[in-house]
């Protein structure tokens, strides 16, 4: 259990003196990617609007993985993953992991076919 | 963590003495319930993409909905879920510096630590009824079409909004309320909008700066403007007045949008109240001193984890309504 904190993060880059000093480290990190998320939300930079990567604009896979990062380090420093066994770690994040992704590609296929139902069938919709 | 009964098996594998995870029973049981949850959570965000891409190019812009800051008026998308967003972090850290004043056995930190905790969980609860509050009262209101389309309204010299009493025209009519009490006992509407259809409609065949918009999403990520013949052809399709959202018409387009929003910040509204709860709960028991006689603060330890998980899971869901 958390006798023994870690208090690197980064990959060792950022090493703080306690755990209430890796705390508020934490705390300022992820205020600055909220920050970054709002301002990009706010601004829509046209560079990153119009491009493409694999098929969604390039702004929102950038919002995708800033999101993924504030939960690793929610995860891994305030539900104080970093210090448990890397057994137990394993287990609870690679479980709903496997199942989110396999669900998200299932309905997200369907949902495109089903778009496209819409779009070519002969069905109005707007009326 | 300290097994109070001595049994003499506990060495052995099969006597239930080895704990390969090296967790207590009460934090692996939170770490259960959080897994199932987020499995919840994602089966409802899932859906939220699934109805999202079937609608790709119809679904509202949620910029342009969530524009409203308390005590001020104008344009402010995203500030206030931003807001928000850092309440909830906040409250986060002061958890766990709670967590970590418990490990310390400093049963007064502990106590202002979950007490600014349970502050911040009221604050973002509070926001989060003032934002449902503000969706169902709606913002500048629309048509829907026979089809169940939505028609906004936009000033085509500025390019802003138009709210439906800018422009309707007033025709004093007698319509009212159709009540149990003066109509069919078995039916009732809910309450009449402000402006009738016909005075939408007449009030936009006099006004030749009102456009309409449609809920189609153009190339520029933009939605589509019509221009003034095409507008009044499409005004004709127009059957309803919409202010407002709630389960069955949204003002701001797309009614699934208005369902997701309702179900999914509502059910994790509802976490982050019970969560409060159950802080409170746990506030007043280390003020009592419980967890100072039990020699260890773990029951904090374990609201911190279901705490932080509510937090976690908004960033999901920030991300997923208000930002892409």
């Amino acid at each position: 259990m958390a006798d023994g904190h870690k208090l690197e993060i980064f990959r060792g880059l950022v090493k703080f003196k306690s755990n209430t000093q890796k705390i508020w480290g934490v705390l300022a990190f992820l205020t600055l990617i909220t920050a970054v998320e709002v301002v990009l939300g706010i601004i829509k930079p046209e560079s990153l609007t119009d491009t493409h990567v694999l098929g969604m604009k390039l702004i929102n896979w950038i919002f995708i993985i800033l999101t993924l990062v504030k939960a690793y380090y929610i995860a891994w420093d305030f539900m104080h993953l970093r210090d448990e066994k890397s057994s137990l770690r394993r287990a609870i994040v690679w479980t709903p992991i496997f199942l989110v992704i396999y669900l998200v590609f299932i309905l997200l296929v369907e949902a495109d076919y089903i778009y496209n139902v819409y779009k070519d069938g002969f069905v109005s919709w707007n009326f | 963590m300290n097994s109070t009964v001595t049994t003499g098996t506990e060495t052995s594998v099969w006597g239930g003495g080895n704990q390969p995870l090296g967790a207590s029973y009460g934090k692996l049981m939170m770490w259960f319930f959080l897994v199932s949850d987020a499995l919840t959570f994602s089966g409802f965000l899932a859906a939220y993409g699934f109805s999202r891409f079937k609608f790709i190019e119809t679904w509202p812009i949620a910029d342009e909905v969530f524009t409203h800051v308390p005590f001020f008026h104008g344009n402010y998308p995203m500030i206030y879920v931003a807001f928000m967003t850092f309440v909830l972090i906040m409250s986060s850290v002061t958890m766990v510096l709670a967590v970590d004043a418990g490990h310390k056995m400093k049963q007064n930190a502990v106590t202002w630590y979950m007490f600014a905790t349970i502050i911040g969980g009221i604050i973002f609860v509070g926001s989060q009824a003032w934002e449902w509050g503000t969706f169902i009262k709606g913002d500048h209101g629309a048509l829907e079409t026979k089809g169940g389309r939505i028609l906004q309204f936009v000033k085509a010299d500025t390019g802003e909004r138009a709210s439906l009493s800018d422009f309707a025209a007033s025709l004093p009519g007698d319509r009212v309320i159709h009540e149990r009490k003066n109509g069919l006992w078995f039916y009732q509407e809910s309450s009449l909008t402000t402006v009738s259809l016909d005075e939408v409609v007449e009030g936009f065949k006099a006004d030749p700066n009102i456009l309409i918009r449609t809920e189609l999403i153009n190339e520029e990520g933009e939605k589509t403007l019509l221009d003034r013949k095409a507008s009044l052809a499409k005004l004709a399709e127009a059957t309803l007045v919409v202010e407002g959202a709630n389960l069955i018409h949204n003002e701001y387009g797309s009614r699934l949008f208005a369902d997701f929003f309702f179900f999914i910040t509502g059910f994790h509204g509802f976490h982050v109240f019970s969560g409060v709860v159950i802080n409170i709960i746990i506030f007043f028991n280390v003020i009592i001193g419980t967890y100072e006689r039990r020699g260890h603060y773990e029951m904090v330890e374990k609201i911190g984890l279901y705490w932080h998980f509510v937090d976690l899971v908004w960033v999901f869901v920030f991300t997923f309504f208000y930002l892409v």
